[in-house]
């Protein structure tokens, strides 16, 4: 059992890093109906700005974290500004979006290794690690400060999508932008701002996951996205509470399967999730059938 | 506008190209042309077969498939399986090679044509990662080390027998009716059901049509530079096949040719740039969803899409 517990704690750990990158995947989808593959690029990025503000401005935890989030919110909206708007604007299939996200995503991930280059970093550690323990069970304070910010941080972006203006505005948009523009929204400050909070809560992951994992190199952005974008999928794309549902189903399976099983058939399962949830519930767990109107 | 190629002037330039790869081969042997020129021009032609199957799926057929790499893995470890591991002649390899990928991406389109929108771009990129990984775990293949002592059996005429032939059948099936309900589905699938079109069994077939090609492409890959790799299989090779789709052109199989060549022969210019080489890719990935979206030739010449439009109608894009 207390093994069990302690499995559990490392899922949430794992999911609830999933899930933060999960809700820019499914945010982006819900506005603008676009797979953004250039995402887990995005959280890579956020990691390794990080990494620069720890290593060479020797900031503390919190000031990397924060200066992270609005380096990489920067970096999310550019993308935005460069590649995504101009395409929008000239009305391009949907399609030639997604394979501009793929290309900004190989783009992100090429320029990092040609700038810092491809040898893993090492991200300094920047909290003591205390452990305690709870009947047989650690819980150690990174692992505490993992959950907790990142559930934190889910909490406050479902208040604000639920709750304030600019929350729904951004559900207007998601159902029907052209009526929202008619109405005197500017559409694409709310698309914008979309990009700043995934881009944000990617760059948090990203922190996150270097204080759990502290490898770092250009290519991880590929793994990790890929399964958060799993997630989002599963959990039902276009809903927050699905990113989250998702992030979490998609870390326990991974940590439960690595825990009872060769960690190598990971990859294996998150794909057949992936496959089982799409034929049997292709909305997602927590989305509601589409009907196709002709 | 652009008058039809007649039958002489085909078969004349048809003749003329395969005179001139007989006789570049033939200068190979005797060392009269380098074995660097002699390879590139072997990638141009597997090159071309990948380009212009992948075209087929998201060009005409209008579908999105991303993880035409995972094919051409299929392609090039079930062919070195045949020869390395069981000694068998590369042809039959060669074979097994293209009909084990035909059947991946029967086994694929399945899941993938259930359902709709994104999913197949999903569910092939998906595929690609499954397929890199497995290699990655099974020792037998050689793991993550890569599989090394394939016999060099691709020559030049391999490669110009199966470009051509590829692009055959392919130019056949788009001006077939097969050709045309793909069109269909491409411009309204709802529209081309109601016709009475087999939809999903039409989608699938463009789509074994495609990874049977690949896995040809793969194959001869394999056996041209002696050692495969399960990281030369991963979505960056898969995006790069995306980039001379559309560096030639959406549904035009002669952009194909034109973007497989000029690419190749780019990224070989390129090698001096060194890890700056594959910051070049994406950009021009990106620069030609910006600038010229339709790409080099898309949706132009022996087109289908132009009869089934309007005249007034400059430039639809698919």
């Amino acid at each position: 059992m207390a093994i069990f517990i302690q499995q559990l704690l490392n899922a949430l750990q794992l999911g609830g890093i999933y899930a933060l990158i999960a809700l820019g995947y499914t945010m982006v989808y819900g506005v603008l109906k676009l797979i953004n593959f250039a995402h887990g690029d995005i959280f890579m990025a956020g990691a390794f700005i990080g990494f620069f503000l720890a290593t060479y401005l020797k900031l503390p935890f919190v000031a990397t974290l924060l200066g992270s989030m609005v380096l990489t919110a920067l970096l999310g909206v550019t993308v935005e500004r460069v590649a995504y708007r101009p395409l929008r604007e000239a009305g391009a299939p949907r399609m030639s979006l997604v394979i501009t996200a793929l290309g900004v995503g190989l783009f992100l991930e090429n320029f990092t290794r040609a700038t810092v280059g491809a040898e893993p970093r090492n991200f300094p550690r920047l909290l003591e690690t205390a452990a305690w323990d709870l009947g047989g069970v650690a819980l150690t304070s990174l692992q505490f400060l993992i959950i907790g910010t990142a559930l934190a941080l889910m909490l406050a972006l479902r208040y604000l999508v639920r709750h304030t203006l600019v929350g729904k505005a951004m559900r207007a948009v998601a159902d029907n932008p052209e009526i929202l523009g008619l109405m005197g929204v500017n559409v694409d400050r709310i698309i914008i701002f979309t990009f700043v909070l995934g881009s944000t809560l990617a760059a948090a992951g990203g922190i996150l996951y270097a204080q759990a994992y502290p490898v770092l190199d250009p290519y991880m952005g590929i793994v990790v996205g890929w399964k958060a974008f799993i997630a989002a999928v599963v959990g039902g794309i276009g809903l927050i509470d699905g990113a989250m549902l998702g992030g979490v189903i998609l870390g326990s399976t991974e940590v439960f399967v690595a825990a009872y099983l060769p960690s190598t058939y990971r990859d294996g399962i998150a794909f057949a999730i992936l496959i089982l949830v799409l034929l049997l519930r292709p909305t997602g767990l927590l989305g509601r059938p589409v009907v196709k109107k002709v | 506008m652009n008058t039809p190629v007649k039958r002489w002037q085909s078969l004349l330039l048809w003749g003329g190209l395969t005179l001139a790869v007989v006789a570049v081969h033939l200068l190979g042997r005797a060392g009269l042309v380098s074995g660097y020129l002699l390879q590139i021009l072997q990638l141009i032609g597997i090159n071309i077969m990948l380009t212009a199957s992948l075209n087929l799926v998201n060009g005409y057929l209008g579908e999105f498939a991303i993880g035409h790499a995972g094919f051409m893995a299929v392609g090039a470890y079930v062919s070195a399986l045949f020869t390395v591991k069981w000694h068998l002649p590369f042809p039959l390899a060669l074979l097994a090679g293209a009909v084990a990928a035909g059947f991946f991406a029967w086994l694929v389109g399945i899941p993938a044509f259930t359902t709709f929108g994104d999913y197949l771009a999903i569910i092939t990129l998906g595929f690609n990662m499954i397929v890199v990984n497995l290699i990655n775990n099974i020792d037998y293949l050689g793991g993550p080390r890569g599989l090394p002592g394939l016999p060099r059996a691709t020559n030049l005429l391999w490669v110009y027998a199966l470009t051509a032939l590829s692009l055959l059948v392919l130019r056949n099936l788009v001006r077939s009716n097969y050709g045309r309900l793909w069109v269909a589905i491409r411009e309204s699938d709802i529209a081309a059901e109601l016709m009475g079109a087999e939809v999903r069994r039409l989608k699938l077939l463009a789509l074994v049509i495609a990874g049977t090609i690949a896995g040809a492409a793969g194959a001869l890959w394999g056996h041209l530079l002696q050692y495969i790799h399960p990281r030369s299989f991963d979505y960056i090779k898969s995006t790069e096949m995306l980039v001379m789709v559309y560096l030639g052109g959406m549904g035009s199989l002669a952009g194909s040719v034109l973007g497989a060549t000029l690419y190749t022969a780019l990224m070989e210019m390129l090698r001096g740039l060194k890890e700056w080489r594959p910051v070049v890719g994406p950009l021009i990935l990106i620069l030609i969803m910006l600038r010229m979206p339709r790409g080099l030739m898309g949706l132009r010449p022996p087109d289908l899409g132009r009869l089934l439009r309007p005249r007034r109608e400059k430039g639809v894009a698919t």
